[in-house]
């Protein structure tokens, strides 16, 4: 076998390699729009029915409009079986309402009104995920109503207070400057320590699980841990 | 030969076929096989179940004829393996259709998490989507919308990459402390597959992403619709739209017939079921990246759009499923390091409670943001002790204490714990969840 191949073989199937590779990011990202010509154009009906995101701004909310009466009516009956009449939340479901001024304690409670900076999520998620046990079953009017309610019932607006296109977006949430949009992380810098790393003296465990009896059994059936065994 | 297996062999009774507790197409099969006078006694199938047999004796699986390939269409573990399950924390939530179910690391022998093990987390429960009639919406800030089928979407130029998934959660009960005794629930909502799909990028180019295009809401065909702000340039680095997984379609709790896998990134991003792309100027703000997702801290500010999975590694050998049974000496420590950011570079592993460290053996392949597996021989004295791993990624970050991350954090965290897990084995070869000061 020979070590040193001709170049004159050598040198036009680079080239073809060469080529073959510039050519392939090219048919990928580099390619123009409708490249591989796949899919269909969606028309403005369907990407409409999909399309039911709500930005802070209030674009994309939809014609209507719900009042705080009509609101707390229908809380009552579709949302009150798991948040509580007063959004207290039942059982472990989510607590709704209070807990302004928990944040920097120890018992911090992040409900819709201490918590949640905008007032258009409210809409966008009882829109697109409430009531969870029958999704999508509402109405825009009784959307509104019921986001109406919830901030009335937290005390950001008053309660003669109208949801609609307009007055949702232009609520300002107790907690809208609570919070930072950057990871600061890192947020530490260790170095590989191999030895000497920390004063073997001063080790001391500070809590153990098995002290705890909340670990569900880890052999066996599913455990629901209503009739552990002992 | 196998004809002649066959012919010698009276037809298996029907009733025998494709049974499926506890190992019976076997039994079934002897049963069979026994009731036609041709083979076995039952007492001798009775002496086996009761005694396995060491050598010299031969064991019963031994001397039967097993079932056939007709048996399992679709494989599964052995009867024996019937505890390796995902499991749940019935306390953590309400409801379990708003839960997460954690995968068994304990049981998981390498990089690789099982399909039918791998963590799950829904917002609205496991959607049963018929793929014949799921669709993807691409559309917003882009110069051609698009609607693809299933069928549409996997004729683009494909890529397969292997990443781990993290809940952004996982670890977050011992936050205040260490509360649960098991490696499956401290750090079992984490799994690592390989994963088939187009690159996002892809997609892009072939919708044409207009210049104003900053953010991208990506968003679920479940009942939560459940939909995540990205900004864009995460989505043209590595960011897959995928319906393999490990060597089959995805499973329903992972997805299927689509999700998005975003490498690296905290678990609820990568959104399942996957149907609508909207490209967009800014975040959307949704009620998983402001109400949920996001991280108190002590001065009562929170952070939001904090992404990624940093270094992290544990021990999944030993931990308390899985002690010291034997007594003292030999055991090889084994573990399982990841980083959203990378590359591990290096696991140390502490027989001492951090004083001291070696360096543990990386077993290949080490990839970008997946699992990686490590491993360091070890001879137990017998003695009580504290064992710990540290994960070091390609960027030079290393793996933190809970100590450090509480003075940033405090204690009320939920989200991104990444510290050192500390086992303490016990004098009886126990091992527990602790946390050292």
């Amino acid at each position: 076998m020979s070590s040193s191949p001709s170049r004159r073989i050598v040198a036009p199937l680079l080239a073809l390699l060469l080529g073959a590779a510039t050519a392939a990011p090219a048919g990928a990202q580099g390619a123009s729009p409708g490249h591989y010509g796949l899919g269909t154009t969606p028309t403005p009906a369907q990407i409409a029915g999909w399309s039911i995101a709500v930005p802070p701004s209030g674009a994309n909310l939809p014609p209507g409009h719900g009042s705080v009466s009509q609101g707390s009516e229908l809380f009552g009956t579709v949302c009150a079986v798991c948040h509580g009449a007063f959004g207290e939340g039942a059982a472990d479901y989510p607590k709704l309402a209070g807990g302004v001024g928990s944040l920097a304690t120890v018992a911090p409670a992040e409900t819709v009104g201490s918590y949640w900076p905008y007032a258009t999520t409210l809409f966008d998620f009882i829109n697109r995920a409430m009531p969870f046990y029958a999704p999508h079953s509402l109405t825009p009017d009784q959307v509104y109503a019921v986001t109406a309610f919830l901030l009335n019932l937290n005390g950001i607006v008053p309660d003669g207070f109208v949801a609609d296109a307009k007055t949702v977006p232009a609520v300002k949430m107790p907690n809208r400057d609570g919070f930072i949009w950057k990871d600061p992380r890192p947020l530490t810098h260790d170095t590989e320590c191999m030895t000497n790393c920390t004063d073997p003296a001063r080790l001391r465990i500070t809590s153990n699980a098995a002290d705890v009896h909340l670990t569900p059994r880890t052999t066996g059936p599913l455990d629901d841990m209503k009739s552990k065994s002992p | 030969m196998a004809s002649g297996i066959r012919t010698a062999l009276p037809p298996v009774p029907s009733s025998a076929r494709g049974k499926s507790a506890a190992e019976p197409g076997r039994r079934s099969l002897l049963r069979g096989l026994a009731a036609s006078g041709l083979v076995l006694a039952p007492t001798l199938v009775h002496a086996a179940d009761a005694d396995p047999p060491a050598p010299p004796a031969d064991p019963i699986w031994s001397r039967t004829l097993g079932p056939g390939v007709d048996d399992r269409p679709y494989g599964r573990p052995s009867h024996y393996e019937k505890g390796v399950i995902r499991r749940y924390v019935p306390w953590l939530t309400q409801s379990t259709q708003s839960d997460v179910s954690f995968t068994p690391l304990q049981d998981q022998p390498g990089i690789i998490t099982a399909n039918g093990l791998f963590y799950e987390r829904y917002h609205s429960g496991r959607p049963a989507v018929d793929p014949a009639r799921h669709r993807l919406l691409i559309h917003g800030l882009v110069e051609r919308p698009l609607l693809l089928t299933m069928d549409q979407l996997q004729r683009f130029p494909s890529v397969a990459r292997i990443h781990f998934l993290e809940c952004a959660a996982n670890g977050g009960p011992d936050w205040p402390a260490a509360q649960l005794n098991s490696l499956q629930f401290t750090h079992g909502m984490i799994g690592c597959a390989e994963w088939v799909g187009v690159p996002l990028a892809t997609l892009f180019g072939e919708v044409g992403i207009k210049k104003e295009a900053k953010w991208v809401l990506v968003e679920g065909a479940d009942g939560a619709h459940m939909d995540r702000s990205l900004p864009i340039e995460k989505c043209l680095d590595d960011c897959l739209v995928v319906w393999g997984q490990n060597g089959e379609a995805l499973r329903p709790e992972q997805g299927f017939p689509l999700r998005l896998i975003v490498p690296g990134w905290q678990g609820n991003v990568s959104v399942k079921w996957l149907r609508r792309i909207e490209i967009g100027a800014a975040p959307w703000y949704t009620r998983e990246e402001t109400g949920k997702y996001t991280e108190l801290l002590p001065d009562g500010k929170a952070l939001g759009f904090t992404w990624v999975n940093e270094a992290k590694s544990v021990l999944t050998f030993p931990c308390p499923e899985k002690p010291l049974a034997g007594g003292p000496g030999f055991y090889e420590l084994r573990g399982l390091a990841w980083s959203g950011r990378g590359r591990i570079r290096h696991v140390d592993v502490s027989c001492d409670g951090g004083v001291t460290y070696a360096r543990t053996n990386l077993q290949g392949p080490v990839l970008s943001k997946a699992l990686t597996r490590f491993t360091l021989p070890w001879r137990w004295d017998g003695k009580p002790t504290l064992l710990q791993s540290r994960a070091t990624d390609e960027t030079g970050y290393v793996q933190p204490g809970i100590a450090e991350l509480r003075k940033v954090m405090g204690t009320g965290s939920v989200y991104l714990n990444n510290s050192i897990q500390t086992w303490q084995v016990t004098a009886s070869g126990s091992v527990n969840n602790v946390q050292l000061s």
